[in-house]
């Protein structure tokens, strides 16, 4: 579904991603671990269009999305829950959720209703609380309205850019629930995490990446028992 | 004169400023430019309707949307020949600003080359009159000035408060690459607001011209000064704002003019912009920026 070839991104001279290649598949959750600054958000950035790759290319569902807009590719179906939330803080809650349904394939303002309901359904604090300004909420909730926002455009498939920073234990466990959620609803995910037991716990595949190169990669549970990932990422 | 009949000149006088302040104010909520060619904007109004009501001898409800025409389009073109890349590839704010400056320059020697360095004068659009209101005696002007304005910036309103466009202005001078990930296509919104902020300013100019019926090519530096004080003082970035600025500057010099001195209302504008920097440097209704998680 989606396959990022070789890629090769640059800030100014800084070579973040050092030819990096991976590919997730419909249907699966995959998880992109790694340390801080080994990359995972150039890469988050790049298949989404807010960065380019200076060689190799990223195909989405038969598209070649390496030259793509970032709003072009939103509109393919991939939609981003980026690191740090990124709500519209000055926006009312329901109308950062109303953003997100911008380029909606829902035929009319009845369809995006009931989008709204069924993120309403699935976070009711966020519903409790639509008229708050989103710099109001809490950080859990405005995680929980960061990827409401996402769902909102009825995405194929979901970046999440280290949804449980920041979060307490709880919280952490209530949006994984979330993301197993969405992907049972049929959303393909591919998931940017610290947290390594975590995402290595709720993802079929995962990829380790290190100061901009792929390391390792494998199933879930095989690199769970790996003894490089234990030591290095996994505390044991 | 009376106090009343003052304010309300102030007001008249502010509405110009107001107008134009709305230019600086969008733009820099969304690309953090300040566009010192915002006022040239006021300049390229006042030579359109120069040109078609003294040169070409037309009448003002020609003029009117001919000057509204061609400063929108100039705005849109500056900013795609000018600041478009430098916008694409990130580049530094200074380099904006110093770019900015350039265009600004570019544009009053442009006006220079054609028309000369004297000013010229024109008829006032429209023929004015003393209006009695009570006890009050107002030119008309100042009336259709003020008018104008609110409904010029509750149109404004609408736009960006319930049209989806809107929206999305709001959400890209919030965070750009956010509103990028919600699949607003930033690029156009940064056009529409050039759009939108030189459309502004050519009703501005128009105003202005109505109210001081001559033109010359450096005519927008203090009055863009001015609007950019406007802005800065309402809490740049915020159109609220930018009008309440614009209202408060006129009336401010309006009053100077009246009760301390002609000489000194510059004097007076300014210090009223160093006094609001030190004591609130957002400005009135500017929010204080939040630090990002
Ligand atoms: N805007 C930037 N300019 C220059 N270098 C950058 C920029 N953003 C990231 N980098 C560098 O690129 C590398 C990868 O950064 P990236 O943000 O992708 O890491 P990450 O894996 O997401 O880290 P974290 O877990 O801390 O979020 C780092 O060395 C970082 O310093
Ligand atoms: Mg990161």
């Amino acid at each position: 579904m989606l396959s990022v070839n070789d890629i090769n991104v640059y800030y100014g001279v800084i070579h973040a991603l050092k030819g990096v290649s991976f590919h997730v598949k419909e249907g699966e959750i995959v998880s992109l671990i790694g340390a801080n600054g080994a990359g995972k958000t150039t890469a988050m950035h790049t298949i989404s269009g807010l960065l380019r790759s200076k060689t190799g290319d990223i195909s989405f569902m038969g598209h070649n999305i390496s030259k793509a807009e970032p709003h072009k590719i939103v509109r393919f179906g991939l939609a981003q829950v980026p690191e740090g939330r990124r709500v519209f803080s000055s926006l009312t809650v329901q109308e950062n959720l109303e953003m997100g349904a911008f380029v909606s394939p829902a035929k009319n303002s009845r369809e995006i209703a009931d989008d709204l309901g069924l993120v309403f359904k699935r976070f009711p604090r966020l519903k409790e609380r639509k008229r708050q300004q989103a710099g109001t909420l809490s950080g859990g909730e405005q995680q929980m309205l960061s990827i409401g926002r996402a769902l909102m455009s009825r995405p194929k498939m979901l970046l999440l850019d280290e949804p449980s920073m920041g979060l307490s234990p709880i919280l952490v466990q209530e949006i994984f629930g979330c993301i197993k959620e969405v992907s049972q609803s049929g959303t393909t995910v591919l998931l940017v995490e610290q947290n390594a037991r975590m995402a290595l716990s709720i993802s079929n595949r995962a990829y380790v990446l290190e100061t901009g190169k792929v390391i390792l990669e494998g199933n879930s549970s095989d690199l769970l028992d790996n003894e490089q990932v234990r030591r290095a990422y996994l505390g044991a | 004169m009376d106090f009343t009949t003052h304010v309300i000149n102030g007001l008249g006088l502010g509405s110009i400023y107001a107008l134009v302040a709305l230019g600086y104010s969008m733009v820099y909520g969304i690309v953090q430019l300040i566009n010192f060619s915002h006022g040239d904007i006021i300049m390229v109004g006042g030579y359109s309707v120069y040109l078609v009501m003294s040169i070409l001898g037309l009448p003002v409800w020609i003029a009117a949307p001919v000057a509204i025409i061609v400063c929108t389009l100039t705005g849109v073109i500056i900013e795609r020949v000018a600041y478009h890349r430098l916008l694409v590839h990130n580049a530094a704010r200074i380099s904006l600003l110093i770019t900015a400056m350039g265009v600004s320059i570019f544009l009053q020697n442009v006006f220079m080359l054609f028309f000369g360095s004297d000013p010229k004068a024109m008829p006032p659009l429209f023929t004015s009159t003393i209006l009695k209101i009570g006890s009050l005696e107002l030119a008309s002007s100042t009336i259709l000035n003020i008018i104008t304005s609110v409904i010029m910036m509750s149109g404004l309103q609408l736009l960006v408060n319930k049209t989806k466009i809107g929206k999305a202005m709001q959400a890209a001078s919030e965070d750009t690459e956010a509103a990028k990930l919600m699949g607003i296509n930033t690029n156009s919104v940064i056009a529409i607001t050039f759009a939108v902020g030189s459309a502004l300013a050519a009703v501005g100019a128009l105003l202005y011209s109505n109210t001081y019926p001559q033109v010359r090519p450096d005519m927008g530096n203090l009055l863009g000064l001015k609007a950019f004080v406007a802005a800065v003082f309402g809490g740049i970035g915020s159109i609220p704002g930018a009008m309440l600025g614009g209202y408060a500057l006129g009336v401010a010099e309006s009053l100077t003019k009246a009760y301390i001195s002609t000489k000194l209302t510059d004097a007076v504008v300014f210090g009223i912009l160093i006094i609001m920097l030190l004591v609130k440097p957002s400005g009135l209704m500017g929010k204080n920026k939040k630090e990002k998680v």
